[in-house]
């Protein structure tokens, strides 16, 4: 998993952040290891050595504005680097070879966003190219055409949070459809007659709070749920109970606790994946 | 890490599991030396492939592998075969990696990217598909590059619709089978193809197969969505209508300089406080329009009045597309005699330009209106308008409207619009709905077959002509039962029970004048004050049907258990609001208020303002956080010298545009005195905050 430890690095620390510990780590070599991974277009790799792409360009700016350091980064560089991404339709590619994502729209936008250099992209194109990718039960797929998934629609409902789109959103019917993502358990799966798994407490959770529907599910038997996929001898959380603990499941739980107004973790922006004091240090703080 | 068991690993599992993870590491640090020193070799090409065959999810290695096919199609000197069995080794490259990981989106796409070279043969894809979609028919990756296939291969969406039918055929609990056949059929009944340009019998066909589905497992969603979208299917309009308006058809409006009156035989229903010199006009959409300006809607009156009206979409951060549109005509008041009526004729859409996303507005409509204007006799005793206004029922007599004023009492009279094709073609509509709402009063058993035949039979209402709602009671009943039913969503069944209660409740005027109430002092001198309507301790989590309370100037609607008050920006006449005791969580979800310029007495007193940590309308509101309002947040900071402003932020984005005079905030969690202290700052034109009148 060495080719995406800059998203290690993003989960990991904003989990340690939202839990009052990111002085666990020193943030200078945090950094620059970060930088190490920048290549000469503006963006970043996940690890040293490995291609830049859109992926790991977001975490990468995530973590600096978690530790209040993105004056190191040339903003306008990694901003080239992204919006060189996006296509005449509006889309985006994740890197040079063409893939093309509603995931990387978001990804775009969030990051430059952060970087105050939206106006570096077409909003309006990108707006369109989302609501291309929206289906009949309310939610968002890959590409157009593409089916309904809970990552997919967090991506695209943040997407158009973050550019004032939300408009767009057929709020009551993608409501129903993610509050159906709650099983018998308290747990939420991310497709009808899935499984439930810890990481769609951030991926439906977050959604539900943008669209303002969260009301819609029953917050104690998540919270029960994502606490039974704690690893209480080793620490850590899995995607279901007594499975194996990962930093990805560990984030995604965390974040959803967060999300739920746990007490004693931190609030987290649903939009931008940041703790909110994070995210109004970046847009309200001059 | 999915689905792998917690559990300590035996010595030997941990040694093999070490040695697994050098061997990769070796290999992927031989792999980086080649990509950086772009050797593509064919043992170099070997250990790229070894390694995706291990790790498919490492993107690098399959950008090396488009460099080293970019790099071999140069060297091929464009000879045909060779080409062809390199592409091949890659596409040989992509089934072994997909079985090492069916989901890796960087395999999937370098299959694309090498397709996309257009050397390769697309019919054995389909064959690959067939093999990789049995063994997982729900992978969307699969799908989508199904679909990326079909279009490559110019395969025709009835085709593409039979395959998808084989997968709903051998097991009919298949969302992503079900998603695509919608995919289809909407292209197909767009484009008219043959034999899905009826719409009614395409939908009664569809109907038949979902219901199918629905009644084969209740409790499997497969089917649950897809029945919702034909339902819409159903009932959808064609092209955007105008819905309702303000002044409504035939209304007779009253419009005063003054509080003082007299009033003579004037109904407070449709008396107009007009200090500005403007009145408003509303139009309601039954969707969301644009193109709403002053060629598309036009007007004639009796006098000279600026037709160039300026028309604005009521939407939050400044989008052209909105269900609500105002205008604010300026009206000659030297010009206007008050002993004389005016008629103000109105037409919409005659000229092309509204459209929706849906289609044009195609049923031109017109209404007319008449104003008077009560120009005032005394000047206000000074110092009267300081007053503060209670809200305690103490102040409120039931409205008794005399028979007199019953022809005048026009707004409440719906509906006022006249659609020149009044749905004709509504019966067949009518007959699919009847048909289902039979089918699934045989499912009452169950929570989706209660909450189906609960949208049936709204959506049965929503068909006829007198906008009646017969079927409301049955629907509430259905509901409340839900809640019951289904705890975990019961907040979900709970805001659309409130939906349908406000629909009863403004479904006729006898109903809404029930609600309608007289604000006592004012009731017996000669001045007027707004009617008020009470629509507080009806236990609503949400509201609705403004379309019918467009005329409605002072709202209360306390004691209930709105979150949010979404949609009310349509009530543009509110200048009295009553929010007290409810669930209002932060000031973001009172982003309605932005649009609303008339208001001045507002109580928010006892909500939940400040207690929570996590602000579910934090974008729903127009904030830099969204790049929704631009200047008035930078030169924001003189405002509030002394207050953080990044701490309330959400207060001020919401109240600063409005000119209140009475606000009520204790009771909130935010409610402090630093906080009542920027309120006063913010708000130069209050006079009584919370219980103390301000200098």
């Amino acid at each position: 998993m060495e080719h995406l430890r800059m998203n290690g690095a993003y989960w990991g620390l904003t989990a340690l952040d939202l839990l009052g510990k990111i002085d666990a780590l020193d943030s200078n070599e945090v950094i620059e290891w970060i930088m190490k991974c920048q290549h000469e277009s503006g963006g970043f790799a996940g690890n040293i050595g490995h291609d830049p792409h859109m992926l790991y360009t977001l975490s990468a700016v995530q973590v600096l504005a978690l530790f209040d350091k993105l004056n190191v980064l040339d903003a306008d560089k990694v901003a080239n680097y992204v919006s060189g991404l996006q296509n005449d339709d509006g889309s985006f590619t994740g890197d040079e070879w063409g893939e093309v994502d509603t995931r990387f729209s978001y990804l775009a936008i969030c990051c430059l966003s952060i970087l105050h250099r939206l106006d570096k992209i077409n909003v309006e194109k990108a707006v369109n190219y989302i609501v291309s990718c929206k289906n009949v039960d309310g939610g968002f797929g890959c590409t157009p055409g593409g089916e309904s998934h809970a990552g997919q629609i967090f991506c695209c409902v943040g997407a158009l949070a973050v550019t004032g789109s939300l408009h767009h959103v057929d709020k009551d019917l993608l409501g129903w459809w993610l509050c159906e993502r709650q099983v018998k358990s308290g747990g939420l799966n991310g497709r009808p007659e899935k499984l439930p798994d810890v990481c769609y407490s951030w991926w439906v959770l977050s959604s539900l709070i943008m669209i303002d529907r969260v009301h819609w599910i029953n917050k104690d038997k998540l919270v029960k749920f994502i606490l039974n996929c704690q690893d209480t001898e080793n620490g850590g959380i899995s995607d279901r109970p007594e499975d194996a603990v990962d930093v990805f499941h560990t984030y995604f739980g965390v974040a959803g606790l967060s999300l739920l107004e746990y007490p004693g973790v931190k609030a987290i922006d649903p939009a931008y994946a940041l703790p909110v004091d994070v995210v109004n240090r970046i847009f309200f703080q001059k | 890490m999915h689905g792998r068991p917690r559990k300590a690993l035996k010595p030997e599992d941990l040694a093999a599991s070490a040695a697994k993870a050098e061997k990769l590491r070796i290999l992927q640090s031989q792999f980086l030396f080649n990509h950086h020193q772009k050797i593509y070799t064919k043992e170099a090409l070997e250990l790229s492939g070894k390694l995706l065959e291990i790790n498919p999810e490492c993107y690098t290695a399959w950008n090396y592998r488009k460099l080293a096919v970019q790099h071999s199609l140069i060297e091929a000197n464009s000879d045909p075969d060779s080409v062809k069995s390199f592409l091949d080794q890659e596409l040989q490259l992509v089934e072994n990696a997909l079985r090492q990981n069916f989901k890796s989106y960087g395999a999937w796409h370098h299959r694309k990217w090498v397709l996309n070279k257009g050397h390769s043969s697309i019919e054995k894809e389909l064959r690959l598909l067939d093999k990789l979609q049995n063994v997982d028919p729900r992978n969307f990756h699969a799908w989508n590059y199904r679909r990326f296939v079909a279009a490559l291969l110019n395969r025709s969406d009835e085709d593409e619709l039979n395959y998808t039918q084989d997968f709903i055929d051998k097991n009919i609990s298949n969302y992503s089978a079900w998603h695509n056949r919608s995919v289809l059929l909407s292209s197909l009944m767009k484009k008219n193809v043959q034999g899905f340009s009826q719409k009614d019998e395409v939908l009664t066909r569809e109907y038949e197969l979902v219901r199918e589905a629905v009644f084969t497992d209740e409790d499997d969603q497969s089917g649950w969505f897809y029945h919702r979208w034909l339902l819409d299917q159903t009932v959808k309009a064609e092209s955007p209508l105008l819905d309702s308006s303000w002044p409504a058809h035939g209304s007779d409006i009253t419009l005063s300089g003054d509080r003082c009156l007299d009033l003579g035989s004037s109904s407070p229903l449709n008396n107009y406080q007009f200090d500005s010199g403007l009145l408003p006009l509303i139009l309601y959409f039954n969707q969301a329009v644009e193109g709403v300006n002053s060629s598309t809607v036009t007007f004639s009156s009796g006098f000279n009045m600026n037709k160039d009206a300026i028309w604005k979409p009521l939407s939050s951060n400044n989008f052209k597309t909105a269900q609500v549109w105002v205008a604010q005509l300026k009206l000659p008041k030297v010009e206007l005699d008050s002993l004389q009526a005016y008629t103000i004729e109105v037409t919409v859409g005659h000229s092309q330009g509204i459209i929706s996303s849906s289609g044009h507005y195609c049923r031109p409509s017109e209404f007319a209106f008449t104003v008077r204007v009560q120009h005032l006799k005394t000047k206000q005793a000074e110092g009267s308008g300081l007053e503060k206004i209670s809200w305690g029922d103490e102040n409120f007599h039931i409205y008794e409207f005399d028979s007199l004023e019953s022809n005048l009492v026009i707004p409440l009279n719906h509906p006022s619009i006249q659609n020149e094709h009044e749905s004709a073609d509504s019966s067949w509509q009518a007959k699919i709905i009847d048909e289902e709402v039979n089918n699934f009063r045989e499912l009452l058993d169950c929570k989706i077959g209660k909450l189906t035949l609960a949208r049936l039979l709204t959506a049965r209402d929503a068909l006829m002509s007198l906008d009646k709602s017969v079927h409301s009671d049955e629907v509430l009943r259905l509901l409340s039962e839900l809640m019951k039913l289904d705890p975990p969503h019961s907040r979900f069944y709970k805001d659309e029970h409130s939906l349908v209660l406000l629909k009863k409740v403004t479904s006729s005027r006898e109903s809404l004048l029930s609600y309608c109430f007289r604000y006592r002092n004012l009731a017996s001198s000669t001045s007027v004050n707004p009617i008020c309507l009470r629509l507080n301790g009806l236990s609503l989590s949400r509201v609705g049907s403004f379309e019918k309370l467009l005329w409605v100037q002072m709202l209360d609607l306390s004691q209930n258990e709105l979150r949010s008050i979404e949609g009310l920006e349509a009530m543009q006449l509110l200048s009295h609001l009553n929010l007290s005791k409810n669930k209002l969580g932060s000031f973001t979800a009172l982003e309605p208020l932005r649009h609303l310029k008339s208001m001045k007495v507002l109580d928010l007193s006892y909500n939940e303002i400040g207690t929570h940590t996590i602000d579910s309308t934090r974008y729903l509101c127009s904030s830099p956080l969204s790049h929704s309002v631009g200047g008035e947040w930078d030169d924001s900071e003189i405002v509030t010298d002394g207050v953080s402003l990044a701490n309330y932020w959400e207060a001020f984005l919401i109240l600063k545009g409005l000119k209140l005079t009475q606000l009520d905030i204790a009771g909130n969690a935010i409610a402090d005195e630093k906080f009542t202290a920027f309120l006063a700052k913010v708000l130069p034109a209050l006079k009584w905050l919370d219980d103390v009148q301000l200098n």
